[in-house]
């Protein structure tokens, strides 16, 4: 298969000789499927990797390379590539898989075999895709996945005859609770035949009802037997997208989060903090007075420590996210934002980035490759920032808690402090919305684009998922606490310790990093921000929690080493209008070197990032300038 | 997840009014005709399910009614009702009834 143009489907396939094929090892095997079909959940069983895995479409949106080794010893690689409905391609990241399927990327080479992943509950249309990617004439082995749920559905199809129809292997299996992948494995050890020819010429592929046409001959040639619809997810619909009880069942739900990220984490949170407190008392006690202590206690521990005892409460924050995406209703919470994003001069599939963008910025930015249209996608990446991403959480939770008294509001349900976070996520969405109204009746304006969305069935998160999840967050923000911000705190304790005077340190107002922090004062001073919460800012243009860390490290220098509680500390630098000033500041500024470096390669210039810091900045000023006056 | 106790959603019923998929009230079916539409986007329809000759059935909404849900070939897709105004519907006398 050398000059393969495979989209125009040559019809039949030329069967090999069988005999000399198991010579043949494969290298590099392609996953191929229709959106949410399963197939990172395969890349990940087979590999052992853990590529996110959801339940929408367009989780995946790039490429991803893994390798499957046997017990003999070799080797394979396996590529995950991002949901496709077809083979002609319509956004970005179909245009990857079509890309990668055809030997057309430099990056990777052509595939030697495939995966055609399928959702065996809705075969006939999946066998959609079947078609162009048979054509291919690579040797292709035929998952239908989800073979617990068709069991479960009363749905059948008879294997053997399904692999004489298409002229491939098949296999059933479950990739998410691991069944029949014995059957991939031995196709991917090599020892499997390319396709023969299918029994039903393959149809000319851009002539979608005769693929459907054929699509059913093979079905009903395979005694096919479509599940009984799903009736959970239909009486779940039937709650949450009610015209009344679903907004309210939303609306409760995110009440209780928010409420739970204060009470319920509360336990944690205290658990981590005596632990930080101790091991920092532990290492006072036990190291003798001088440099490596005071770096140390007031670097590390006061840097790093008062990250870190954020953590449970991020994790909460994700535990939620985890199950809307893992449930199926994240597609839901886009069909009732559609109209909403319309009135903005977007649509409901920007919603579903911006709704990750509560986690990170980065990975949705990404994920917004899913949206066709150009200018709504990059109108989306510009406001993604907006959304509360897990890193502004720290600095919320430490000045809420140091300046909003606890008093319920609706009795248990919310609180004062839960509802001024509640807050400011609304005024980040605000923004955003506010933002992408005025990109698209300017320079981003567009011909309405429709909204088309697959709906997935509801599945239940499994603990498995969510864990892992919650495992790889905390580790992200571990490791950030250990690089980032532990590298700030040590180059700001340095810089709060020079120059010497007669051998001795100077006041931290006198050190470098005072005078730094003096210099900007005049610039933040209308903001209701002394020296001290600017050399913050600065800091925090790495990452936002960064400022938290350099508050912990400067008070820690100032204060007694023994007690790092950081909220009775900030209490004496900021008046609660000022507090509130810097949590809209923080609100509305792009502080974040990731972002903007992924907003230059998705958009591929420097004018949008550029922009989108200009602008962000001074809305943060003028914000946090507002807030102050109001509140002071 | 499901065990068939009871089966909620009624039996979809044809539509004897409807001419475009989004003129079909929540429960009702239609056959769909053509697609009114660009060639582009009438193949990602297609791609989709809806190509003409397919049992189309309307379900859920979002609140207000736009977009709505269409159940088609086994899925369930959600458009705006401007889009679902394109998908034409053949007049009731031919549609057949389900199996």
């Amino acid at each position: 298969m050398s000059d393969c143009h495979g989209c125009s489907a040559s019809s039949t396939v030329t069967l090999p000789d069988p005999a000399g094929l198991s010579e043949k090892s494969l290298r590099l095997v392609a996953i191929v499927g229709p959106p949410n079909c399963g197939k990172s959940t395969l890349f990940n069983r087979l590999t052992g990797l853990r590529q996110k895995v959801a339940n929408f479409p367009g989780v995946t949106v790039e490429q991803r390379t893994g390798t499957v080794r046997f017990d003999d010893g070799r080797e394979v690689r396996l590529v995950d590539l991002p949901g496709t409905y077809s083979l002609s391609t319509r956004t970005e990241d179909e245009q990857v898989t079509h890309d990668v399927l055809l030997g057309r990327r430099d990056d990777v080479p052509r595939p030697d075999a495939v995966l055609l992943i399928l959702d065996s509950t809705n075969l006939e249309r999946q066998l959609l895709l079947a078609a162009p990617v048979l054509a291919q004439g690579l040797p292709t082995l035929v998952v239908l996945n989800m073979a617990d749920d068709l069991r479960r559905r009363h749905g059948s199809v008879d294997l053997e005859a399904l692999s004489r129809q298409l002229g491939a292997p098949i296999a059933l299996v479950s990739a998410a609770r691991g069944e029949g992948l014995e059957a991939v494995r031995e196709f991917l050890s090599g020892k499997a035949a390319p396709p023969a020819q299918t029994l039903i010429e393959l149809p000319i592929i851009t002539d979608v009802p005769k693929c459907r046409m054929w699509a059913r001959q093979v079905g009903s040639g395979a005694n096919y037997r479509a599940p009984a619809p799903p009736l959970w997810t239909r009486r779940l619909d039937a709650a949450f997208l009610h015209p009344v009880w679903g907004p309210l069942i939303f609306l409760g739900v995110v009440l209780a989060v928010f409420q739970s990220v204060f009470a319920a984490a509360v336990p944690l949170t205290d658990a981590v903090r005596a632990l930080v407190d101790r091991s920092g008392g532990a290492v006072a006690a036990w190291l003798p007075e001088g440099v490596l202590r005071s770096l140390l206690i007031e670097g590390v521990w006061g840097g790093v420590g008062s990250v870190i005892v954020f953590l449970p409460q991020i994790l909460v924050l994700f535990l939620f996210i985890g199950v809307l995406e893992d449930s199926g209703y994240l597609a839901r919470a886009a069909l009732i934002a559609d109209r909403t994003m319309a009135k903005v001069g977007l649509q409901g599939k920007s919603f579903i980035p911006l709704i990750s963008a509560y986690a990170c910025a980065v990975p949705a930015i990404m994920a917004t490759r899913t949206i066709e249209n150009k200018r709504d996608r990059t109108a989306t990446i510009l406001i993604a920032p907006f959304m509360t991403c897990s890193a502004r959480l720290p600095v919320y939770a430490l000045l809420i808690a140091a300046f909003i008294p606890e008093r319920a509001l609706a009795g248990p349900l919310l609180g004062t402090r839960a509802a001024t976070l509640l807050g400011l996520y609304v005024l980040g969405f605000l923004a955003a919305v506010a933002t992408a109204r005025l990109l698209k009746s300017s320079i981003l304006k567009s011909h309405r684009t429709p909204f088309v969305l697959e709906m997935p069935p509801y599945r239940w998160p499994t603990l498995r998922s969510l864990g892992l999840r919650l495992y790889d967050r905390s580790k992200v923000f571990l490791r950030r606490a250990g690089t980032v911000i532990l590298g700030v705190a040590i180059v700001l304790w340095i810089l709060a310790h020079v120059p010497l005077h007669d051998g001795k340190v100077p006041r931290i107002e006198d050190s470098v990093a005072g005078t730094i922090g003096r210099m900007v004062e005049p610039l933040i001073r209308p903001l209701g921000f002394n020296w001290k919460i600017g050399i913050g800012l600065m800091t925090s243009l790495a990452a936002r929690e960064v400022i938290v860390g350099t508050l912990g490290t400067i008070y820690g220098m100032e204060g007694n080493p023994q007690n790092l509680n950081l909220q009775s500390a900030i209490q004496k630098d900021l008046t609660t209008g000022g507090a509130i000033a810097l949590m809209v500041f923080f609100a509305f500024a792009m502080q974040c070197m990731s972002t903007l470096a992924v907003v230059r390669r998705e958009t591929g210039s420097w004018k949008w990032p550029a922009l989108q810091f200009a602008y962000m900045t001074t809305l943060a000023y003028v914000g946090a300038f507002l807030a102050y006056h109001i509140f002071s | 997840m499901s065990r068939q106790k009871k089966p909620l959603p009624a039996a979809p019923h044809k539509s004897h009014h409807a001419s475009t998929l989004s003129q079909l009230r929540e429960g009702e079916q239609g056959v769909l005709d053509r697609l009114e539409l660009s060639l582009d986007e009438a193949q990602r329809m297609m791609e989709l399910g809806f190509v003409p000759g397919a049992r189309v059935t309307a379900a859920r909404s979002a609140p207000g009614g736009d977009p709505r849900v269409y159940r088609v070939d086994g899925s369930e897709i959600a458009m705006r009702r401007e889009t679902a105004a394109c998908l034409k519907l053949r007049r009731p006398m031919s549609v057949r009834t389900a199996p």
